[in-house]
């Protein structure tokens, strides 16, 4: 698994990468009541605000972690924010892409390194 | 400046909440069940609020006759207060000389004095505001070694008889003093979550045991800022600096229910606050605009600062969000904000801007829960 310094987490798959929040992220969020993802087919660009997430509190912003194309979207959690807050990891993923660079992959930050980010 | 904090700091942390920065205090945004949880919790049985921030204020008349600092306040709030019964309470504001609000308080008639509960983030401007304007006839002391603590819900009579049974006997706007153990408690029956409930003053020394006697019931758990602002929007109740301002008059508010025949045009002390002209021309001819619940349609969430259309081109502005969010209760989004007489009739359909679209928004009645007070 890897990791945005923006809190998201991505897992590669069979030539697609499974993008979600972390744990932290959606911890410090709170309960997540709307979620807007990206259209399936769409081409995207590294750090544009695809998806957007609102808490009780207040709407956040989704970057997308790299350019490629969104391969599929999780409609679970457009129906049921919640499952972000119960299974980040896993029901709670948010969408699966391919990136147009697949080597960069590896650039992403490892589990230790995103953790010291979260400590501070 | 330093962040303040609260008596109930150490019993908080225990509890590991997060923590948010409101009107220059470190307070509890929600716990570790989180705001929806705390909200529906508060609807369905009692929860527990740490309100000591807000400011607690005593006005005596210097004459040591009480109705002459009733007397003296009615000339800044346009509450009727020399009607209001001893032992009683009422909402209320304070007006600028523009017919705008300084703030919105509660109001209570003890014997000898009138206790105020004013807004954190206007508390220091409202003390100046009392000493200057009624500095020959009232003393005004603000309270510091007081906490103040909030319990909300339907179960909040059962828990709090099990420590002051005289409670039972208070209805909705009641207030009382009752002694649990040494600590002499300050109670009234209200709240701002439109459910039934108390707030307690409480000395500061004791306000952590009376907080650890109240969580450890069954009934109880404790409620952040977070839940606190759901459950005041869902009951269709203004927050200042959000809803309310020195640009809004109570009229355009909605809140001419808090200004009592007495006190307007025609009534036997009409007048006599500040900003009476505006407001009391308001009341005879109307606004230009008015406060309105809004209920989205679809699912997401339009928030405060949001414009408002009545076109869904988005070519005639109708107004602005003033507060908006999710509604645990409601189970969807709910927002209020203010529109112009032409689209305040409830069931109008407008259109609030999210992220640059336009969402269909249908004007709805206040509150958005009905209220559930001990009358």
């Amino acid at each position: 698994m890897r990791y945005t310094k923006d809190h998201e987490w991505m897992v590669s798959r069979d030539g697609e990468v499974v993008v979600g929040i972390t744990e932290f992220a959606a911890n410090q969020l709170g309960d997540i009541v709307f979620i807007e993802l990206p259209e399936e087919g769409a081409t995207i660009e590294a750090g544009a605000e695809i998806a957007v997430v609102e808490s009780v509190k207040a709407a956040s912003d989704i970057l997308a972690p790299a350019s490629g194309v969104v391969t599929a979207v999780n409609d679970a959690i457009i129906s049921n924010p919640g499952l972000v807050n119960e299974d980040p990891l896993g029901e709670g993923w948010f969408f699966r892409m391919e990136f147009d660079d697949s080597g960069e992959f590896d650039t992403f930050l490892g589990k230790e390194e995103y953790q010291l980010l979260t400590q501070e | 400046m330093s962040v303040k904090r609260t008596p109930l700091y150490e019993v908080h942390k225990r509890f590991d909440p997060v923590w948010v920065e409101f009107a220059g205090y470190e307070m509890p945004v929600r716990y570790k069940a989180g705001t929806i949880a705390e909200h529906r919790h508060t609807r369905e049985s009692a929860s527990l609020f740490d309100v000591s921030h807000m400011g607690q204020v005593i006005v005596t008349a210097k004459s040591g006759d009480e109705s002459d600092s009733a007397a003296a306040l009615e000339g800044l709030v346009p509450a009727d207060i020399l009607g209001l019964p001893e032992w009683r309470q009422r909402y209320g504001v304070f007006t600028t000389a523009e017919g705008g609000i300084l703030d919105d308080m509660l109001i209570a008639r003890k014997p000898d004095h009138l206790f105020l509960v004013v807004n954190a983030s206007r508390m220091k401007a409202d003390v100046d505001h009392l000493q200057r304007s009624l500095r020959e006839t009232c003393n005004v002391r603000l309270v510091r070694d007081r906490a103040l603590i909030a319990i909300q819900g339907p179960c909040s009579e059962m828990a709090m008889k099990r420590l002051a049974p005289e409670v039972a006997g208070l209805r909705f706007m009641d207030v009382g003093e009752f002694s649990v153990g040494h600590a002499k408690l300050w109670v009234a029956r209200s709240g701002y979550t439109g459910e039934d409930g108390f707030e307690i003053s409480v000395p500061s020394k004791a306000a952590i045991k009376l907080w650890e006697m109240l969580v450890e019931m069954d009934e109880v758990m404790p409620a952040g800022l977070g839940a606190r602002d759901t459950l005041r929007l869902e009951a269709g109740l203004c927050l200042y600096g959000s809803d309310i301002d020195h640009t809004t008059s109570p009229v355009e508010a909605g809140l001419v229910w808090s200004i009592q025949k007495v006190r307007r045009t025609g009534g036997s002390r009409e007048g006599g606050f500040p900003g009476s002209s505006r407001i009391s021309f308001e009341i005879e001819n109307g606004t230009s605009r008015q406060r309105v619940g809004l209920r989205p349609e679809a699912r997401v969430p339009i928030r405060r600062g949001a414009r408002l259309f009545g076109d869904a081109a988005g070519a005639n502005s109708v107004g602005e969000v003033t507060s908006g969010g999710f509604g645990p209760t409601v189970n969807g989004p709910v927002s209020m904000g203010y529109v112009g007489p032409s689209s305040a009739q409830e069931g109008t359909q407008v259109f609030g801007e999210v992220r640059g679209r336009l969402v269909p928004v249908r004007v709805a009645a206040l509150p958005f829960v009905p209220p559930n007070f001990r009358r």
